[in-house]
């Protein structure tokens, strides 16, 4: 069996304005290793739509199309029908969306988009916030974490509301593939984008995204921390290929606290808050065992 | 070839015969028909254009435009809450310089619900950047979109363009129109192809972050562009009449001010009701005249200002309100003036909001009140016409 290595080739420049350590340049750096050259994407109001740098700045090797908030899913549905109807050919259209800009303001477009089979990949870097406005609660945030919007306090307050299963949502919409990728697992998360570019259709890609500053994590243990996060089952990787769930990394099992103690955001749980918070990472972790033995 | 129809099926018939190339567009009354006519060109293969059936108006606009900034010709339709609904994305269209050329149904905002004709969610939309032709036929309806492409898409301007046709008055009533032949249409606007488009081998950003030192150029890059439609829409229409023998008044249209004692300025279909009215009272000897905004941005300052020392008063239409203030055309009409040297009195009447009619009584009323306030000055700045408890009686 040949191993999958990670093409050498880089379309992003150093240069990038994302802070230290941050996990969705690596989402980037890897998703345009898979897909190379022949890439356009698009952009909507998130940290990526200021780390390319400024006007006439690029820091990345292909083109890219800024958007509204809560447009991907219209802009790529967009771009694909002028390629078409131009007659371009081999071109990858993907949405590049923070988490708030997927599951909260940009869902009914990203909606839409996989209803209308836009033959396109929309990959959602999940930081758990809204981080380029300055770490507030997204839909996407977890139970128990504090944000700014979420502030901790005296009457111990935290997110009390558990983050939206975007996965969930997107099979639903019965779309040919989809795949959860971590930056700390580059042969997993670039074989899973490459099939997701040779697949025509909707796909749709989540990638956890590590955020030193939102996390209140050391810009060091970025990988790490997304390495835990597949291991303590927080963040399980699977895709979801045409409508088969299928799991590709079962972690290590840890337990919670592990990748909960690491981060400041998590530091105000009691015991009793973060053994409820396990049981229901055990919960899930079990649909998931038998979503996939019984081939859902 | 001559036909029978309505306002949206002669929108429809435009954005054929400039050969859309996506259309993306969400159903509202009164612009359904027209959505469905091209989703009927596109199925039956008459019109070779992707049609994309998005989930909100605010969804057509966003897709229009990642369309147009790859490179193709684009065109969709609204009205009212859609178009109110479209406002953030309006701006990206302008600030992005795409020259998206649209039909805009004019009708009445909520709450109360009410599908018909008024202009206030036109004229809510004059700051995003978009050239504003309010049309008086559905020829017009037909010819102006043909031309608003070719106006547009000048390297000079590229800005988009929306056409307004008033709900119901025009949208679903029936005359006949000539549409055409697709060769001459081709002969007169060419296939979109823009200086820059985003493509694949060369990684640009199109709409990226730019600091305070260079905003206010791009900001004053796209005020020449609406500066240049002025003389594009003009020369254009010249073009057009050139090939197709039509006109439409550039953009104000004049009926019979040259020696007109007052003149009403007026926008959309009333115009073609206020014409008959100056008709019937100049045969009873009255000297009134209309001007017919037909392009609300750019607006005709200049044609305002010439008109001002030739006539005595100017009774400003409004089929909207801009509560705290006025109406929109006549504050924009009243500024366009201010600094001429003799200067008409100004009154804005306010009439015909939600679909009311304004009948040709009422046009004639407000021409003699016109007549009466042009000699004395007018106490009352703005008037609402035909309101129910008022004073005076309009019928
Ligand atoms: C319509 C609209 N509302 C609000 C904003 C402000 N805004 C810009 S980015 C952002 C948060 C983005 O969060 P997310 O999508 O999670 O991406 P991240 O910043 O975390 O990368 C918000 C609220 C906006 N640009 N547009
Ligand atoms: S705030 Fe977080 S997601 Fe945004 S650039 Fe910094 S590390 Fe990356």
């Amino acid at each position: 069996m040949t191993k999958t290595t990670i093409p050498v080739e880089e379309f992003a420049y150093p240069g990038s304005t994302g802070c230290p350590g941050c996990g969705a340049n690596l989402v980037m750096r890897y998703m345009l290793k898979a897909l190379g050259e022949r890439t356009i994407v698009t952009i909507p109001a998130c940290c990526w739509a200021v780390m390319p740098g400024y006007w006439p700045s690029n820091c990345l090797k292909v083109p890219l199309l800024y958007c509204a908030f809560e447009a991907t899913g219209a802009a790529i549905s967009g771009l694909r029908a002028a390629l078409d109807v131009k007659g371009v050919e081999d071109v990858t259209v993907v949405g590049f969306a923070g988490d708030g800009g997927t599951v909260d303001i940009g869902l009914q477009a990203l909606s839409g988009a996989a209803e209308r089979r836009t033959d396109a990949i929309y990959v959602m870097y999940d930081n758990e916030a809204y981080m380029n406005t300055g770490i507030q609660r997204s839909g996407s945030t977890p139970w128990g974490a504090w944000t700014t919007t979420t502030p901790v306090g005296t009457s111990h307050g935290f997110k009390h509301e558990s983050k939206k299963d975007i996965m969930a949502i997107m099979q639903a919409h019965k779309i040919p593939y989809a795949a959860t990728v971590s930056p700390a697992f580059p042969e997993d998360f670039v074989k899973k984008i490459e099939k997701a570019k040779r697949t025509k259709g909707f796909k749709f890609i989540h990638a956890l995204s590590p955020c030193p500053p939102g996390w209140k994590t050391n810009p060091s243990l970025s990988v790490e921390i997304a390495r835990l996060a597949v291991d303590a089952r927080v963040f399980p990787l699977y895709e979801i290929d045409e409508g088969k769930v299928h799991i590709t990394r079962k972690g290590k099992g840890l337990p919670i606290v592990d990748y909960l103690k690491v981060q400041g955001r998590f530091q105000h749980l009691t015991e009793p808050e973060i053994s409820s918070m396990q049981k229901i990472v055990d919960d899930n972790w079990i649909m998931l065992l038998l979503k996939e033995s019984s081939g859902t | 070839m001559r036909m029978v129809m309505t306002g949206n099926y002669a929108s429809a018939y435009g954005a054929k015969l400039a050969r859309a190339e996506v259309i993306a567009a969400y159903p509202i009354t009164p612009q359904t028909s027209i959505v469905e006519k091209l989703a009927e060109f596109v199925s039956s293969g008459e019109l070779k254009a992707k049609f994309i059936p998005v989930e909100s108006e605010h969804s057509a606009m966003a897709a229009c435009i990642a369309a147009q900034t790859a490179g193709a010709r684009t065109y969709t339709a609204t009205s009212s809450q859609g178009l109110t609904l479209m406002h953030e994305v309006l701006m990206w269209a302008s600030g992005a310089r795409l020259p998206i050329v649209m039909t805009n149904v004019s009708r009445a905002m909520a709450p109360p619900w009410n599908v018909w004709a008024d202009h206030m969610d036109t004229v809510a939309q004059r700051d995003t950047g978009w050239l504003q032709f309010f049309c008086r036929s559905n020829q017009e309806v037909l010819d102006t979109i043909i031309m608003a492409y070719k106006i547009c898409e000048t390297s000079g301007v590229m800005l988009p363009a929306m056409i307004v046709e008033d709900a119901f008055i025009l949208s679903h009533t029936s005359e006949p129109v000539d549409v055409p032949e697709q060769a001459l249409v081709d002969s007169f606007l060419p296939a979109y192809s823009p200086e820059l488009k985003i493509e694949v081998g060369k990684p640009m950003g199109f709409g990226s972050l730019v600091k305070p030192d260079q905003y206010m150029e791009f900001r004053y890059k796209a005020m020449l562009g609406m500066k240049e439609a002025r003389e594009r829409i003009l020369r254009v229409e010249q073009e057009f009449k050139h090939i197709f023998g039509r006109e439409h008044g550039g953009l104000l249209d004049l009926y019979k001010c040259a020696d007109a004692d007052v003149i009403m300025a007026a926008a959309g279909s009333v115009a073609a009701t206020a014409m008959d009215v100056v008709d019937a009272m100049r045969a009873k000897g009255m000297r009134v005249g209309l001007a017919r905004i037909r392009a609300f941005r750019p607006f005709p300052h200049e044609e305002f200002r010439s008109l001002a020392g030739k006539t005595e008063g100017i009774a400003v239409l409004d089929r909207s309100f801009t509560f705290g203030a006025a109406g929109a055309m006549f504050t924009e009409v009243k500024s366009s003036i201010y600094s001429c040297q003799k200067r008409p009195v100004v009154k804005n009447y306010i009439a015909g909001l939600g679909g009311r009619d304004i009948t040709p009584k009422i046009l004639e009323k407000i021409f003699e009140d016109m007549l009466v306030v042009s000699k004395r000055g007018a106490e009352d700045e703005v008037e609402w016409v035909d309101v129910a408890g008022l004073p005076r009686r309009w019928r």
